[in-house]
């Protein structure tokens, strides 16, 4: 089942007044143009395939980025494909580690096939089950500022399900998003000083 | 093994350290056992634990962007789980190295792990990563220091295959009772 959140504005809301501090990983699809749509920022990486590695990436980033905090944006497809990655996540007890699932319950990139969280599955049980410090699950725009405060500062690793409504999304967000080499390069740029700039 | 048999399990972890590879995921392997052993004995390491292999290409592309470096340590079974996130690493010039412990290719007893070890040079070469082969442990150490070497210069995805020649052909018959 789908939700009544506006993603978008929940995505705007999490990255509001966002620090230097704020890594992004988006999972691919139409999380990336949430938070693309907010700002094309240097600390933002979006995954334009690998469907199911958007957790893992974010592990790798929050181990080595202590100091700064790592939210993860997906989608409740792309996070099912990934669900042994919840388990190692918690195994390392990534405290800086944070996911945002924006849960529709659909597979809206191919056709508005219903995934499995529109049936038994719950992301923030496994999750949970898994080891996870933190989960829980939003259904209204009143939940935004709790869900914020435990994604942006809680002691994870944290997991906040929102329950979204489907929508439809165009050609919104710019191309550039989508060359791996120059958004690696930018973001690895702007979080260690290090690397070499690559031309959009 | 005798008195004078090079430490190649040694030699990869010496390897390691001498690169400044901090990160370490593996699905375990016996072959890769002990080496896995003394990363996690090494406080300047972090040992990432997978539940399955193409995990490891997610984990090492986020330490990339963290400004670490990393390693995957897998068996030749693994390699197949890892295909569709191998195109990360390479449509982002993400360095990326892997070490892969043979099986199915030489003396194998099981045969459900020869079809994998048999393909496990191609599905690498055909997802554009590098393949480096190390037939005798005195080749080990410097066919590793090779592959970080390509890997992080030049922003290429590199994968060390370690012969089943090397780590020895495990059979359990010895063990089981012959119906």
């Amino acid at each position: 089942m789908s939700g009544t959140i506006d993603r978008a504005e929940l995505v705007a809301d999490i990255l509001a007044d966002r620090g230097d501090d704020l890594l992004v990983v988006c999972g691919l699809g139409s999380s990336t143009y949430d938070v693309a749509g907010v700002e094309d920022h240097p600390h933002n990486f979006y995954l334009w395939g690998a469907m199911g590695q958007a957790l893992s990436v974010g592990l790798g980033i929050a181990i080595a980025q202590p100091e700064k905090r790592v939210l993860v944006v997906t989608g409740d497809g792309e996070m099912l494909m990934g669900l042994g990655s919840f388990s190692t996540a918690a195994s390392v007890a990534a405290r800086n580690l944070s996911v945002l699932v924006l849960d529709n319950g659909h597979y809206s990139e191919t056709g508005g096939q219903p995934t499995h969280t529109s049936g038994r599955t719950s992301l923030a049980g496994v999750a949970q089950a898994c080891g996870f410090t933190n989960t829980g699950e939003i259904s209204a725009s009143t939940e935004f500022a709790s869900a914020k405060e435990t994604l942006l500062n809680a002691e994870g690793p944290s997991l906040i399900v929102a329950k979204v409504a489907i929508k439809k999304y165009g050609a919104i967000v710019e191309p550039q998003t989508r060359k791996g080499h120059y958004i690696a390069s930018r973001f690895r740029m702007a979080t260690t000083g290090e690397g070499e700039a690559v031309l959009g | 093994m005798t008195e004078n048999a090079i430490d190649w399990r040694s030699d990869i972890y010496a390897a390691l350290r001498t690169h400044n590879i901090q990160q370490v995921c593996h699905v375990p392997d016996a072959g890769h056992a002990a080496l896995i052993r003394n990363c996690e004995a090494d406080n300047g390491m972090t040992v990432v634990g997978l539940t399955t292999e193409e995990d490891g290409i997610g984990v090492l592309t986020g330490a990339w962007l963290g400004g670490t470096r990393g390693v995957l340590l897998m068996q030749s079974s693994g390699v197949g789980n890892t295909i569709n996130a191998l195109a990360m690493p390479n449509a982002c010039r993400i360095p990326f190295v892997t070490i892969v412990s043979m099986r199915g290719e030489w003396g194998e007893f099981v045969p459900w792990q020869i079809p994998m070890g048999q393909a496990t040079p191609d599905v690498f070469e055909a997802m554009g990563v590098t393949v480096l082969r190390a037939e005798r442990a005195e080749d080990v150490r410097g066919t590793v220091d090779a592959a970080i070497k390509m890997a992080f210069d030049s922003n290429r995805q590199v994968a060390v295959l370690i012969s089943q020649k090397i780590i020895g052909t495990k059979d359990f018959r010895a063990e089981e009772r012959v119906l």
